[in-house]
């Protein structure tokens, strides 16, 4: 039981945070792994659903209740319907065996390794003797978390976002139209 | 190892990024580098939804600016999602084929 | 022995949810019964359409199995189980076996954050009515897998159909619940929540029912709620995609046996479901018709008689029908059958009489008897009304509850925000 919500610092962190921890993200490396390596598209984009609902459990352990509410709603239920319903309209069947990789995926592997390396000299840096991401020191609960995002989002003197909000529905419609005028048989 | 740090979750978007670019790098199929391209969005999400947790520490309850922040992305990432699959209905349907490296009607 | 029922009663007292207090054992007890409670409902709702549907077309109904065919939903399972599994020869078998399995999982997992009562539900998540919506969405998955995989046209097209209708009606639900999270909102803090026990208590603090809120917007809000989740579970009058006239059966058509009863399982399931969003968000959850008007004790004690009274009721159509029973040797299992069945309700009426049960379980009959309602009505809708025509369910999703969504949307904020609008125009106009 955490009082007011919070996690005071140097206590043992509960037990079952680094299991669920590492199994999701066991599922979530797994999944992208087969996302990018499927021969059948209709399989990818079941490997994909897996990783992006583990994310959104993942985001609950981050104390994020809404973004993952919002991943499952958007992310899980919205776009991968969407390239569901995209991959059944083309044909898969003549794709499947065609070759998968393209000519130059040595130059792919070369430049990805060398991204590889960059994170990890970044990882292991200490600036100062400290490390470069210290871990938080409190988390607070997640019983106020959608209304705190509004206040941001909304709120006349804290809110800070209500202009990125706007311009966010100003694009969303200018993508349906633009999905729309691309997708029709005759413009 | 045992106590999950902001570090772990880095870490784990630093895989899901370099998985995501392997695969925009390397596949031929359209629908199988748009759902990499979810994997890099979905990496750099994990990032700041992490970073937004380490800022709540240091600056209170109400500093959430990495999760406004990730729920705006994954906006974006739906009308991007949208319109690259309208624009391959649309060259699917010229040419007949999913392939990225055939679409080079403008090689001389 | 003396701890166990201390640890029983120290759970019992308190004031949250098992996921609220962190308490892993009481949340897996609560997630056991609710999935107990489930199944019974589901096998219920089979007898009972059946026999309702068959009441209603002036017919009997399964008569033969048990008394009045109550057997005949373990007979189906029976027979569903001991079916031969087919898979069709082309068909991808890895995804041909998940797709039953992910309508199923997004079917039951809903239920985490259904509220029974104000402590009884399995956690309540600051999201609550977010994360419903959000993973029944996730059921269009499954269908749309399930047509693809079965590598045959009728199941692909009912797939296609199935999943663009219950695509277009998520949106006419998701506008009618965010005009009743505006409702919630008007407190002194002015924060609404997404959360169900929440929104619940919202409407015991406002001492109104959300459904005779600002009539008639709240009315209007529950009727489109209502339309759309009868065609967000494909139920009739919107069950084109899996009219037997029409395409067979729909993205059901090549699974049989125990994997089309797994898909029977979610279909039901997300009923349920659906029916306890719309009782949560607009018919008080659990709470007894006038919480705040009749609050004497005389009056607490009448309404939590009334999950007992209903059970004896039950016990006494039981003995009345084995009263009426053919006086036939053939005849004399059944009647024993049913006397028997009947004895067991009226026990369990009788324990609802104790004081201590009577008032722990007072929310969740409340709870239940509003989602038997709508049960009832599904059922309802099936018996008398003919299937949509696709083009005209889409017509309905889109070009009449959308728009009509919307502007109850608007509607709803300026009513609720009539006081600080009109002081806002006050100030202006001064100026």
């Amino acid at each position: 039981m955490n009082p007011a919500g919070m996690i005071p610092a140097g206590t043992n962190p509960p037990v079952a945070t680094p299991f669920f921890f590492y199994l999701l993200a066991a599922i979530m490396v797994i999944g992208g792994v087969m996302v990018i390596t499927r021969k059948n598209a209709v399989h990818s984009a079941m490997a994909l659903i897996t990783t992006l609902l583990a994310q959104a459990a993942l985001y609950l352990m981050l104390y994020a209740p809404f973004v993952a509410g919002v991943q499952i709603i958007l992310y899980a239920g919205g776009i991968m319907v969407l390239f569901l319903f995209v991959i059944m309209l083309i044909s898969v069947e003549r794709a499947e065996k065609e070759r998968q990789f393209n000519k130059q995926w040595p130059v792919g592997i070369v430049a990805a390794a060398a991204l590889g390396g960059l994170f990890i000299a970044v990882y292991t840096t200490t600036t100062k003797g400290r490390a470069l991401f210290p871990e938080g020191r409190m988390t607070y609960g997640e019983t106020q978390n959608t209304q705190q995002i509004a206040a941001l989002l909304f709120d006349r003197t804290a809110g800070q976002y209500m202009f990125a909000f706007e311009i966010a529905s100003l694009l969303l419609l200018v993508a349906i139209i633009g999905a729309v005028v691309m997708a029709k048989k005759r413009i | 190892m045992l106590h999950i740090t902001t570090l772990h979750y880095l870490v784990l978007g630093a895989a899901l990024f370099l998985l995501g670019v392997i695969g925009v790098l390397t596949r031929r199929n359209v629908v199988i580098v748009l759902m990499s391209i979810e994997l890099i969005l979905n990496a750099v999400n994990l990032n700041l939804v992490a970073f937004s947790r380490y800022w709540q520490g240091i600056h209170g309850p109400t500093a959430l600016h990495g999760q406004v922040f990730a729920i705006f992305v994954i906006t974006d990432a739906a009308a991007e999602a949208a319109v690259g699959l309208g624009i391959l209905i649309a060259f699917f349907r010229n040419k007949e084929t999913v392939n990225v490296d055939e679409v080079n009607l403008l090689k001389w | 022995m003396h701890a166990l029922m201390q640890y029983i009663q120290s759970y019992l007292d308190s004031d949250k949810t098992p996921g609220g207090a962190g308490n892993i054992f009481w949340a897996t007890v609560y997630i056991l019964l609710v999935f107990a409670g489930l199944s019974v409902a589901v096998i219920a709702m089979n007898w009972l359409e059946r026999k309702i549907l068959a009441h209603m077309q002036v017919r009997l109904g399964p008569m033969r199995v048990g008394p009045h065919g109550l057997l005949q939903p373990i007979a189906d399972a029976i027979k569903l189980l001991l079916k031969e599994d087919i898979i069709p020869a082309e068909a991808d078998a890895v995804v041909f076996w998940i797709a039953p399995f992910i309508v199923v999982l997004a079917a039951f997992t809903v239920f985490v954050v259904v509220p029974f009562g104000p402590t009884h539900a399995i956690t309540d998540m600051n999201i609550g009515i977010l994360f419903m919506l959000g993973v029944s969405s996730l059921s269009v998955l499954g269908i749309v897998t399930a047509g693809w995989a079965s590598n045959s046209h009728y199941p692909l097209i009912g797939a296609l159909r199935s999943s663009a209708q219950m695509v277009s009606y998520e949106v006419a639900m998701g506008l009618a619940v965010v005009s009743v999270i505006l409702m919630t909102s008007l407190n002194d803090q002015s924060t609404g929540t997404l959360s169900m026990i929440g929104i619940v208590q919202a409407q015991l603090a406002q001492q109104e029912w959300f459904i005779f809120k600002f009539f008639p917007l709240g009315l209007i809000g529950f009727g489109i709620f209502a339309i759309a989740m009868v065609a967000e579970t494909n139920r009739a009058p919107f069950d084109l995609p899996e009219a037997e006239s029409e395409l067979t059966a729909g993205f059901h058509t090549e699974y049989s046996g125990f994997r089309w009863s797994l898909f029977f399982l979610a279909e039901y399931s997300a009923m349920i479901a659906v029916s306890s969003i719309a009782v949560t968000l607009w018919l008080g959850g659990w709470l007894r018709p006038f919480p705040n008007l009749l609050v004497a004790p005389p009056w607490d004690l009448v309404f939590s008689l009334f999950p007992a009274i209903t059970f004896l009721l039950l016990a006494a159509m039981c003995f009345y029908n084995t009263a009426r029973m053919p006086k036939h040797p053939l005849f004399k299992v059944q009647t024993i059958g049913l006397a028997g069945f009947g004895v067991v309700l009226g026990l369990i009426g009788l324990i609802l009489f104790l004081p201590a049960v009577r008032l722990r379980v007072n929310d969740i009959f409340w709870f239940s008897a509003k989602v038997a309602g709508f049960m009832y009505l599904y059922i309802w809708y099936r018996g008398t009304f003919p299937r949509y025509r696709f083009d005209q369910l889409m017509k309905v999703g889109w070009k009449v509850l959308l728009p009509t969504g919307l502007a109850l949307l608007v509607l709803t904020a300026f009513v609720g925000m009539r006081t600080e609008l009109w002081a806002e125009l006050q100030g202006v106009w001064r100026r």
